[in-house]
């Protein structure tokens, strides 16, 4: 069994704390690194991957550090995330290139296999110049899995693919997660990581925000207050009649002159809802204004960013 | 030494019309020689002006800045270095192919049209043909070594590289007496001093350091380079987006 460890990790770049008192394992199996762009999941990554020395802390490979120690390659698959290659080569001696540096016996043959797992053998022998994002990455992903390596890291690999071809990389990755793999990747997406993930470790603004299996981090999604703005033709009626419904646990007139234009109520630019069971609120919200002869203009959900929703999960 | 890293490093520094591009400096230096030889005749000063001051002063440094950092510093850039970093393969081995295939490059560049151009206007006058392709060899081997590791060390080698080359050794090193003494150039022109001999005065190839500081500088600069150069890929760090 082959496990990445990083006990109480962080890493700062002069002030800023890309990442803050990460401890986590990723063992055998599919695990999606979650969170919005900019929470550090690449610095975690470089880190796993031997490329950035943790600031404090310690990251491990079956008890090896991977810092410095360029052995780990032998063990470790890296998809990074920018698509620079040698582009005036083929994808075939690309990946030749690549099983040669890690000096296979037979690197011809690992070159072939590993190209034919990402199903890019008809396109093997032109330029990489010439390929699509896709191919792109297709060709990056053969070059890490080359050397069968039991661990793969991939930073952000379904960014820029089209719909198909993001199913053939899921496909792939479940494949190498019920080999036994241990196949980490990072998205910013919440869905790719529910389609893709056994498990998922959720980091926000740099720290570690949640782990567990997908359901769990879900209900806690679902279950958290959603926050609608309203506006219609008479605000504080509306505030009124929905207060009086238990779906909602709050409501507030939105002060602000700019916005009051086809507004009745003078001073109130619309409402802010904080609805408890939403399900049920989007039901009611249309019945009650009809009821009481009120227009609606506005229905927008205040906080479906991704980056509220993992504030929400930070709060917790 | 590895096969597989010297075939990407020649193949990203030569590849597509980029070989064309490099190949104008020599193409100049030739040109130049060839139409003042007819001109002027075989003339060890001139040759010596030329040679010295254009070879040796202008072509060789450029060269070493385009190859040094060529075979590099875009791999650090565009990040594809990581394909070389995530292997089992040392980083001074890493370092030691791409100085070679450097060193190559600048060599068959800048000291190979240096022989050349030495017997096009001199002939086998006083063995300055030879000298001059020599120092220019050692002269291209040292530049590759500290260039390259100028763009292990920062994003802005070309232009700090150039600056040396055009500020530093062909004006302040051709001029001011101190600044020589810290020269590639002059450390290399003293090995075509010796080469030359008893006529080097006579002919105008002189050194301002004596072959004895050279040699040492020469290896200091090499050596320590290319083992700084292996540290700090250890320890690279390469730009994510994140």
């Amino acid at each position: 069994m082959t496990a990445v460890v990083l006990q109480q990790v962080s890493r700062w770049f002069g002030n800023v704390v890309a990442v803050n008192d990460v401890t986590m394992t990723i063992g055998p199996g599919v695990t999606g690194l979650l969170g919005p762009n900019g929470a550090g999941k690449s610095t975690l990554i470089h880190m796993m991957a031997g490329f950035l020395a943790p600031s404090s802390g310690t990251v491990t490979l079956d008890g090896e550090p991977v810092w410095q120690n360029e052995q780990i390659y032998r063990r470790i698959g890296l998809v990074p995330e920018r698509e620079a290659m040698y582009d005036v080569v083929t994808g075939r001696q690309f990946v030749l290139a690549n099983a040669e540096l890690h000096g296979l016996p037979d690197a011809a043959a690992a070159a072939a296999r590993a190209l034919a797992t990402v199903e890019m053998t008809d396109a093997q022998d032109r330029d990489i110049s010439t390929y699509s994002k896709g191919m792109k990455q297709r060709i990056k992903m053969a070059t890490a899995l080359v050397h069968d390596p039991p661990v793969l890291l991939l930073d952000e690999p379904f960014n820029g693919m089209d719909p198909r071809q993001r199913l053939q990389l899921i496909d792939l990755l479940r494949a190498m997660g019920a080999e036994g793999r241990t196949v980490l990747f990072s998205s910013h997406i919440l869905e790719e990581v529910e389609r893709l993930a056994d498990s998922i470790q959720v980091m926000v603004a740099g720290r570690h925000a949640a782990s567990g299996d997908f359901r769990e981090i879900r209900r806690l999604m679902t279950e958290r207050p959603h926050q609608y703005t309203v506006r219609s033709s008479d605000d504080r009626a509306l505030a009124a009649a929905v207060i009086a419904d238990g779906s909602t646990s709050g409501v507030e007139l939105i002060k602000d002159g700019a916005a009051v234009a086809g507004s009745a109520d003078l001073g109130a630019a619309g409402l802010q809802v904080q609805a408890t069971d939403y399900a049920r609120f989007i039901r009611l919200l249309p019945q009650v204004a009809a009821r009481q002869g009120i227009r609606l203009y506005d229905v927008v959900p205040a906080d479906e960013s991704l980056e509220s929703v993992f504030s929400y999960l930070v709060a917790r | 030494m590895n096969a597989t890293v010297a075939q990407l490093t020649a193949r990203s520094l030569l590849g597509r019309r980029r070989v064309l591009i490099l190949m104008a400096l020599p193409v100049v230096l030739l040109l130049l020689c060839g139409a003042i030889r007819l001109l002027a005749g075989s003339d060890p000063q001139v040759g010596v002006g030329l040679l010295g001051g254009f070879a040796l002063g202008t072509v060789v440094p450029l060269l070493g800045v385009i190859a040094g950092t060529g075979a590099i510093g875009p791999e650090i850039d565009d990040g594809s270095i990581v394909y070389l970093l995530s292997k089992p393969l040392s980083r001074p081995t890493i370092v030691r192919t791409k100085l070679v295939v450097a060193s190559a490059t600048a060599i068959v560049l800048s000291a190979v049209p240096t022989l050349i151009a030495g017997f096009v206007l001199l002939g086998t006058t006083d063995r300055i043909a030879v000298a001059y392709a020599v120092a220019a060899t050692v002269a291209s081997i040292t530049y590759c070594a500290g260039f390259l590791l100028l763009a292990v060390v920062t994003r802005n080698a070309v232009v700090i590289g150039l600056i040396y080359a055009l500020v530093w050794e062909t004006v302040i090193g051709g001029y001011v007496p101190g600044a020589q003494a810290l020269s590639v150039q002059q450390w290399s022109t003293a090995l075509a001093e010796r080469i030359v001999g008893a006529k080097a005065a006579q002919d105008g190839v002189t050194a301002a350091v004596s072959l004895g500081t050279a040699v040492p500088l020469l290896l200091a600069v090499l050596i320590g380079s290319t083992w700084y150069a292996g540290r700090r890929l250890r320890s690279i760090r390469l730009t994510g987006d994140d």
